[in-house]
């Protein structure tokens, strides 16, 4: 079958790649029909992300056909027609069952890679690094979804793959960003990074309460896009500063909570920049931190810092003084996208949002890498690649 | 990067491991390890009490026969098809609570080990602490056993505690290691400890 594959940094290619099986009691095999690329997969393009394999098949963001089930799966059927959530998770151990599905104790059989990074292992992940499962990913025609009978969330015939194959990852990711931030009415809310992660924590915000929403980024028509259907006001962080920026609009309060959807390869326009480039490049650092200082600067007293961009080991100059002394709360986490996706799925179907509104681009798998290098580079104003096996 | 990893990881494990995997003045390796397997006591305890379970999450045991008068032949492989076999008897078994045995005199490999079974606070199921002890690798056996484990013992059980867990869990053991990749270039081996395929 055709697949995309990491084949080094800066290289992706599509190539033929043995069929998936049925391996354990609780897989399904699922037969791609809409998958598209994530911002995080282009931290694996980039070489951050460590212990990839060359001919590791990526992609995090599917949604298919149900082909083929283990013995243990009974709640799918060959047929139904499912969007998969990218954390792997088991369903049983104490954080599935808390709720907290992306730290599935069970899932990520090379737990031990991860404990050596971070102390303890998060769940396993569809195509996103040996460190977090080494599990094949999604781009590509056919899928192994294991643990089948928690994960994968049945569609109903009358949504398109376009409305509902962001439940898998960006719009819960977005929505969690949100929801971790603390929002109360009347807030206003800063939110870092118009990517497609930002577009649905801005529209997540405003639907858990927001009265504003200040999006900061530098691409105009990333700007566009929030102000004309996420109805945020927007920064330009290459033309304004946005301390003084947000300041200015809150009347001198600071953002009651701000969301970083950027993550660890951040850009700015002033020296921080630099500063962490130069760092990151001799490999003495393995973040840009500057999206993180910015937003724990720009809350309010006592406000709250929601982290959604991916983050992986260790970043200099984090203000810890700020978090300290001025009562701020931070909160983070891959999103537990299980907990999510049934009442986003509602919103979908009672039509309060159509996630469909950041697509731009929809092509062939065969064409990945170029979807691959026009979502890098922002070409041609892209927003969102969909492809379709 | 690399020394921030470095510093990370001697922030995690590396100084507690070497306090776990004491070497004694006799030379006797003891390895502790623990695991919350969200299980009640009794099914944790019935699990394990039954041994011949064991070589279904412990990799490097290829069987374990129940002889009666509770005593036990284990057989453990190699590289190579490399076989060490040695008898164990129970010495004891308090139900729901812990287990221990002890290999019998003779044995190519001079062994015991205890488990114990502690309700987790909070309803989270068993608390398991494993104690294993391996007398000083001397003889050629122990030589092979003690390499085949690999440089860390202590690794290799905690991945064996791993498996239970999963196992008791969820009914399988979690692996990725059919057809996540494509057909490699030369050089790039199979990722280790991707578990075990049962």
């Amino acid at each position: 079958m055709k697949a995309t594959c990491w084949m080094g940094t800066g290289r992706v290619e599509v190539r033929d790649v043995p069929e998936p099986k049925v391996i354990n009691a609780h897989d399904a095999i699922v037969r791609v029909t809409s998958t598209a690329i994530c911002g995080s997969d282009l931290h694996l393009l980039d070489g951050f992300i460590p212990t990839m394999q060359k001919g590791d098949v990526i992609g995090h963001e599917f949604m298919g056909e149900v082909v083929e089930t283990g013995p243990d799966v009974k709640n799918l059927r060959i047929g139904d027609r499912v969007v998969v959530p990218f954390p792997i998770a088991c369903g049983r151990c104490n954080m599935c069952q808390s709720e907290l599905y992306s730290l599935c104790e069970n899932s990520n059989p090379n737990a031990w890679m991860a404990e050596q990074m971070w102390g303890y292992s998060p769940c396993g992940i569809f195509g996103y690094s040996h460190m977090l499962g080494g599990y094949a990913g999604g781009q590509a025609e056919y899928a192994r979804v294991p643990f089948a009978d928690v994960g994968p969330l049945k569609i109903p015939e009358h949504l398109t793959d376009q409305q509902v194959l962001f439940l898998s990852d960006i719009f819960p990711t977005g929505y969690m960003a949100a929801d971790q931030a603390n929002i109360q009415p009347g807030d206003v809310v800063a939110v870092w990074g118009c990517g497609p992660v930002g577009q649905f924590a801005i529209k997540s915000a405003y639907m858990l309460g927001a009265e504003r929403v200040i999006a900061i980024d530098r691409f105009d028509y990333r700007m566009r896009i929030a102000r004309d259907r996420g109805g945020a006001e927007t920064i330009n962080y290459e033309d304004t500063h946005v301390y003084e920026a947000i300041k200015e609009m809150t009347g001198g309060r600071g953002a009651d909570a701000c969301i970083d959807a950027v993550g660890m390869e951040a850009h700015a326009a002033n020296a921080w920049h630099l500063y962490d480039k130069i760092k990151t490049n001799l490999r003495m650092e393995t973040e840009r931190a500057v999206v993180v200082r910015e937003a724990i600067m720009c809350v309010r007293n006592g406000g709250t810092v929601s982290i959604a961009g991916v983050y992986g080991g260790f970043m200099d100059k984090f203000p810890i003084g700020a978090v300290v002394n001025r009562s701020l709360t931070i909160r983070s986490g891959q999103c537990h996208v299980h907990r999510y996706m049934r009442p986003l799925l509602q919103r979908i179907e009672d039509g309060e949002i159509d996630p469909s509104f950041i697509i731009t681009h929809e092509m062939s798998l065969d064409d990945a890498p170029e979807g691959y290098d026009k979502f890098l580079h922002k070409r041609d104003d892209c927003l969102k690649v969909v492809m379709h096996p | 990067m690399v020394a921030d990893i470095v510093a990370a990881r001697q922030l995690g494990s590396g100084s507690a491991d070497s306090l776990r995997q004491d070497k004694r003045k006799d030379n006797t390796v003891r390895v502790s390890k623990t695991f919350t397997i969200n299980r009640s006591r009794e099914e944790v305890y019935g699990f394990w009490r039954k041994l011949d379970n064991l070589p279904r999450f412990m990799t490097h045991l290829e069987s374990v026969e129940l002889l009666g008068n509770n005593r036990s032949r284990w057989t453990a492989r190699g590289p190579g098809g490399f076989k060490v076999v040695w008898e164990a008897e129970m010495i004891e078994d308090a139900p729901n609570r812990s287990v221990s045995w002890r290999s019998l005199p003779g044995s190519q490999i001079e062994n015991r080990g205890t488990v114990r079974f502690d309700r987790a606070p909070g309803n989270r199921g068993t608390e398991l602490r494993v104690l294993l002890e391996y007398a000083p690798p001397g003889g050629r056996a122990a030589n092979m056993l003690v390499k085949a484990i690999g440089q860390s013992p202590e690794q290799a059980i905690q991945e064996d505690l791993r498996r239970l867990k999963q196992l008791l869990e969820t009914g399988e053991i979690p692996t990725s290691s059919v057809s996540s990749r494509s057909p490699q270039p030369a050089g790039h081996g199979e990722s280790r400890a991707a578990g075990g395929r049962r």
